[in-house]
């Protein structure tokens, strides 16, 4: 089916950039509805039949998989989930892909957020990743949700020197003192590791401004492919590691079911999402060269 | 003094906070979480005027039937019904175990994450018309531009053979060299600024913060 299905969608896509060229070489415009029914078939065609491409680790994406592999187990992570639904789709195969490492090395999980709508990110999170994959888990000892708080980096300010002035209970009103996982925990100086998934303000780099650089903690981030190159400043001495984008959640993927086969099974959904990506990628490298041509050609005709 | 008491508690506030950053003693620090916990108690009043302003807006739509004046109603019931689905009358009214309530994970899970990924989702057909329409050889630097972002985008394939990794070599040369250049330039640049215009509203000098009257 996989096979079938590549040739069948490169067969398709194929043809209609053919027509593209044909028009562009010819120096005449392409309809804008073309251009979205091409661009509708480099997305679906690969999900329809399930197209999707082995990926392998570059060496900002390993190296955040190496802080959480290398960390001796129990270790303290905190995991902030900064982002809206609007972003979801494209780093949620990056929380995923987190909590399942966590959870697979015996890490101990703090969860928050500094986006409102970060929160029910989290619930969904635990279901389907820690309730789902690891039943003997438990809430309190192994991984807590701390929850949301508005203030955005004065959230930042306050816990870096004591989590219990911003959070007396846990996200079920659980006082913070009753739960094991919160024992000798007082400000985010005790976390071994900070992980920041987002890709607006407040995000990645403000986990490194205001929590990373002043309290010496590592943070590792994941971050939407367009806020990617305005974070690549702070790896590697400020930013262990950086997950950008599908492609970055595919490498993590992919790194994680290499060194875990037991994870060979679980959804995939960075990887999954790479075939679609891909030939969307190629469809915008044929618009970008045909629309050259065709302006070339206008060109030397003098239009 | 409508004038002069802003002015004077800004100088005075601003004041403070540069001190107690350079000051590493309990009083400075408790001092800092006491202003910042300021900023988070007036973060959550923001939060409310925006939902009142959000309800007058919508109100005012359908009072005066402009165009299109239905969807503020679907927007006024889609805030009252996450609000009442997230309080959670059934078993504890008023904490944050609503956010567990069935109906609201539901909402959210399948009609709000959908929603706002189709929107988003809607760039990478406006992106390709862009590309095919816009993203032109005009001149020197625009081949220069074009050129780095055919190269980067290639380099997603998988079925480049040892052309990718040559590819991704260049890949990485141009984000870790020029274009980290140019970040950490203009990082640096904003962070002056930032100063600056943080200056000038201290000393009074940037006032539009102020309002007209």
């Amino acid at each position: 089916m996989n096979k079938w299905g590549l040739i069948i969608s490169l067969t398709i896509i194929a043809a209609g950039l053919l027509y593209l060229f044909i028009k562009s070489i010819r120096g005449r415009d392409v309809e804008r509805r073309f251009i979205f029914l091409f661009m509708g078939l480099a997305v679906a065609v690969p999900i329809l039949f399930n197209i999707s491409f082995s990926e392998k680790a570059t060496p900002i994406v390993k190296a955040a998989f190496d802080k959480i592999e290398n960390l001796p187990p129990g270790s303290k992570i905190l995991i902030s989930f900064d982002y809206d639904p609007a972003m979801a789709p494209e780093v949620n195969p990056m929380t995923d892909a987190f909590v399942r490492h966590a959870m697979a090395k015996g890490h101990r999980v703090y969860f928050m957020n500094l986006w409102a709508t970060g929160q029910p990110m989290v619930a969904t999170a635990i279901d389907r990743i820690i309730k789902t994959e690891f039943p003997e888990k438990k809430n309190g000892v192994d991984y807590v949700n701390l929850g949301y708080k508005a203030g955005g980096t004065g959230v930042l300010n306050v816990i870096i020197t004591d989590i219990r002035k911003m959070y007396l209970t846990d996200v079920n009103g659980i006082n913070l003192d009753s739960l094991p996982i919160m024992n000798g925990i007082r400000s985010l100086r005790d976390m071994d590791l900070l992980i920041s998934v987002g890709g607006g303000l407040p995000g990645v780099k403000e986990w490194v401004l205001f929590a990373g650089d002043p309290g010496h903690i590592p943070v590792v981030g994941g971050c939407a492919a367009v806020s990617a190159p305005l974070l690549y400043p702070y790896y590697p001495n400020q930013l262990m590691g950086l997950l950008g984008g599908i492609k970055g959640a595919a490498e993590y993927e992919s790194e994680l079911k290499r060194k875990y086969p037991r994870f060979a099974e679980t959804p995939q959904p960075g990887i999954k999402m790479m075939g679609p990506q891909t030939m969307a990628h190629l469809v915008i490298m044929a618009f970008i060269i045909f629309g050259n041509i065709s302006y070339f050609v206008l060109k030397s005709r003098g239009e | 003094m409508k004038r002069q008491v802003p002015l004077m508690l800004v100088f005075t506030l601003a004041l403070v906070m540069i001190v107690q950053y350079f000051v590493p003693n309990d009083f400075s620090l408790d001092t800092n979480e006491f202003l910042l916990k300021w900023i988070i108690i007036i973060g959550i009043f923001a939060m409310a005027l925006g939902i009142w302003s959000l309800i007058r807006v919508s109100y005012e739509k359908i009072r005066r039937r402009v165009p299109g004046w239905q969807y503020p109603i679907a927007t006024l019931l889609g805030l009252a019904a996450m609000i009442v689905f997230g309080f959670d009358y059934g078993r504890h009214f008023y904490t944050q175990e609503g956010l567990e309530n069935y109906m609201f994970i539901h909402l959210f899970q399948y009609i709000i994450i959908p929603i706002q990924a189709t929107m988003f989702s809607l760039l990478a057909f406006y992106i390709a018309s862009a590309a095919y329409r816009a993203f032109r050889a005009r001149s020197v630097l625009a081949t220069v531009l074009l050129l780095a972002a055919l190269i980067v985008m290639l380099r997603f394939n998988p079925y480049l053979g040892t052309f990718g990794v040559y590819l991704e070599k260049t890949t990485s040369w141009l984000l870790n060299v020029p274009n980290l250049a140019a970040k950490r330039a203009i990082i640096i640049g904003l962070g002056l600024g930032a100063v600056a215009t943080a200056l000038k509203v201290m000393l009074g000098i940037e006032r539009a913060y102020l309002g007209r009257d």
